[in-house]
């Protein structure tokens, strides 16, 4: 499958990523090429067969909703690029 | 101080008080001083803290209060594990100032058992990568030629072992990351059965496929070290609770009547054949000691590297959806807008081949493409999971090799993605069917680099591997990559 331009700038916004002009010409050739590759998939019938996520037959894995850690708001806070206020600041999201 | 020791060697001196916690953290710090600059095994370094831990653990050793196997030993962490107050980089330029305000659980309870941390250690950035060559803060080499990888993932884990910089470190394997550099550098090194050893804290890649384990010297390493980590954790829902975890009562010279199977599949086009000799010669060895080896087709191998492509990708692209420059690490500096700011963040933060795996794994996500790729290669996987099963219903162990060649030169296979990414074929099939797997040197080729035996288990039967694995090193001596026994003691 041949990837477009627009399938590019597609993806980019999926994976919120900005790509300049050669990145994208770079990834329009790494997609096609491994699309191309992993299509091989194809070639196996897998007709009736079940998708499987996980090895195991675990399923939902339940525990009470209870809170056991502490409070870390100034330790986390301390990572944020920019903080205020005891939050975490971002720039302006609606007017 | 003899470096060569392996962790439960120095763990035994320090029990017996011939050496003390602060000698043996100070040797190998100063051995760590003296080689990074060829080797750059690691991307943060803390003499201050582990000389501190040092004498801390001293004190506990002596009111007898930390007893095990390896308290007061040093150890090395791969970079994508969370340590409390540590930096912690995923070497990658996004996590580059990020300090975490707890520690992984596998950690913990090395810490619980006395252990030191002197440092974390390179790979490629987030995990993504078969050289470490992939990682912000620079190549790691290979301690048996510092022209060439020493493979990865977790290349900063094996080459520091290799080179006794550090007795032993963790690592994580996702498509082979732990035990593809533990070949590639003549160390142990095991990749549990998913759900044995709890993955919290670790920076997540391909969550259904991720799974933390030892790099060492030796089996027996490595089954104690195991059986510090593993068990159930409530903060990790696919940890499970399940027996067979006595590791070290394993190491037993003995595999007689252990059916052992040899997938014909493995030894096709492709390898290497001086990788092919070696690893049959270490079956010859298992064979004269009584195992019963056979040969048979396995099936579906050339599926398994495409359907780990499209799920580990698919995985990355949505684990790695957290890196905004919001509450930790690298934000960019100019920025129209919220999404102008997490966009220019991700595409400045991220490296190139982590793009590519998000922007793939986005790709298969999407509507229109799930059905053709993610859902396929998950049915693929359902199909890979019942060879093993059928295989599994013959076989104690399957045997093979870790990769196709021993270590590349670097650069080699940055070029070509596609051609790195055939280099996992005899190890991501393990983590498709969650099975546990360990590496072990086995010999050396002409250029006289290792070569890894790999055995395969059923699952959480880790032991049989651990017997099987004894049983073929007894027959042979542990070789030192002349780097380290150049350098020699400190």
């Amino acid at each position: 499958m041949q990837i477009t331009d627009e399938t590019i700038d597609y993806v980019g916004i999926l994976a919120k990523l900005e790509l300049s002009r050669e990145e994208k010409e770079q990834a329009k050739k790494d997609m096609t090429n491994m699309l191309e590759y992993v299509g091989k998939l194809n070639e196996l019938d897998t007709e009736g067969v079940e998708p499987m996520s996980h090895t195991f037959s675990v399923h939902n894995v339940f525990r009470e909703d209870i809170v056991t850690n502490g409070d870390d708001r100034e330790n986390m806070l301390k990572n944020a690029p920019e903080q205020k206020n005891g939050a975490y600041n971002v720039p302006k999201t609606f007017d | 101080m003899d470096l060569s020791l392996t962790a439960v060697e120095l763990g035994r001196k320090i029990k017996n008080k011939e050496i003390s916690v602060t000698e043996a953290t100070t040797a190998y710090l100063d051995s760590m001083e003296a080689k990074e600059q060829d080797i750059n095994a690691f991307v943060t370094m803390d003499r201050e803290g582990a000389l501190a831990r040092a004498a801390k653990v001293q004190k506990l050793i002596d009111e007898g209060k930390l007893t095990g196997p390896l308290a007061g030993v040093p150890v090395g962490i791969k970079d994508n594990m969370c340590v409390n107050g540590m930096l912690t980089t995923c070497a990658s330029k996004i996590l580059g100032n990020f300090k975490p305000t707890f520690t992984a659980t596998a950690v913990e309870k090395l810490e619980e058992a006395g252990a030191v941390i002197v440092g974390k250690t390179n790979m490629d950035e987030f995990a993504m990568g078969s050289t470490s060559e992939t990682s912000y803060f620079g190549v790691t080499k290979n301690p048996w030629d510092l022209e060439r990888v020493p493979g990865g993932s977790s290349g900063g884990s094996a080459a520091a072992v290799a080179a006794e910089e550090i007795p032993y470190a963790l690592g994580s394997d996702t498509g082979g990351s732990i035990r593809q550099p533990a070949g590639f550098c003549g160390v142990t090194g095991m990749k549990p059965t998913y759900g044995r050893v709890s993955r919290y804290g670790l920076i997540a890649y391909g969550s259904s496929l991720d799974q933390i384990g030892p790099l060492a010297k030796d089996v027996t390493d490595c089954a104690s070290i195991l059986e510090v980590i593993c068990g159930k954790d409530d903060r990790d829902s696919t940890s499970v609770k399940e027996s067979g975890d006595d590791f070290t009562s394993a190491l037993v010279d003995d595999v007689k009547g252990m059916k052992i199977g040899i997938p014909k599949d493995y030894f096709g086009e492709g390898l290497d054949p001086e990788v092919k000799e070696n690893v049959l010669a270490a079956a010859k060895v298992l064979a004269d000691k009584g195992a019963v080896i056979e040969e048979f087709d396995l099936s579906l191998v050339e599926y398994a590297i495409p359907a780990y492509y499209i799920i580990a990708s698919a995985e990355a692209s949505s684990n790695l959806e957290r890196f905004d420059g919001v509450k930790y690490g690298y934000r960019t500096g100019e920025f129209a807008d919220l999404h102008n700011m997490y966009k220019k963040t991700r595409s400045e933060g991220f490296g190139a081949e982590v793009k590519r795996r998000i922007m793939l794994g986005s790709f298969v996500l999407s509507s229109g493409y799930f059905d053709a790729y993610y859902m396929k290669a998950l049915r693929t996987k359902a199909l890979i999971k019942q060879a093993f099963d059928k295989a599994f219903e013959k076989y104690d162990v399957i045997l093979g090799p870790v990769a196709p060649t021993t270590a590349l030169k670097l650069g080699e296979s940055l070029s070509d993605p596609i051609k790195m990414y055939l280099g996992d074929i005899y190890t991501v099939s393990v983590n498709l069917a969650g099975l546990p797997g360990i590496s072990l040197p086995c010999g050396t080729d002409s250029k006289g680099l290792p070569v890894g035996l790999q055995l395969l288990g059923k699952h959480f039967d880790e032991k049989t591997i651990i017997r099987a694995a004894f049983a073929f090193e007894q027959t042979r001596e542990y070789k030192r990559p002349e780097f380290a026994a150049e350098r020699g003691n400190v």
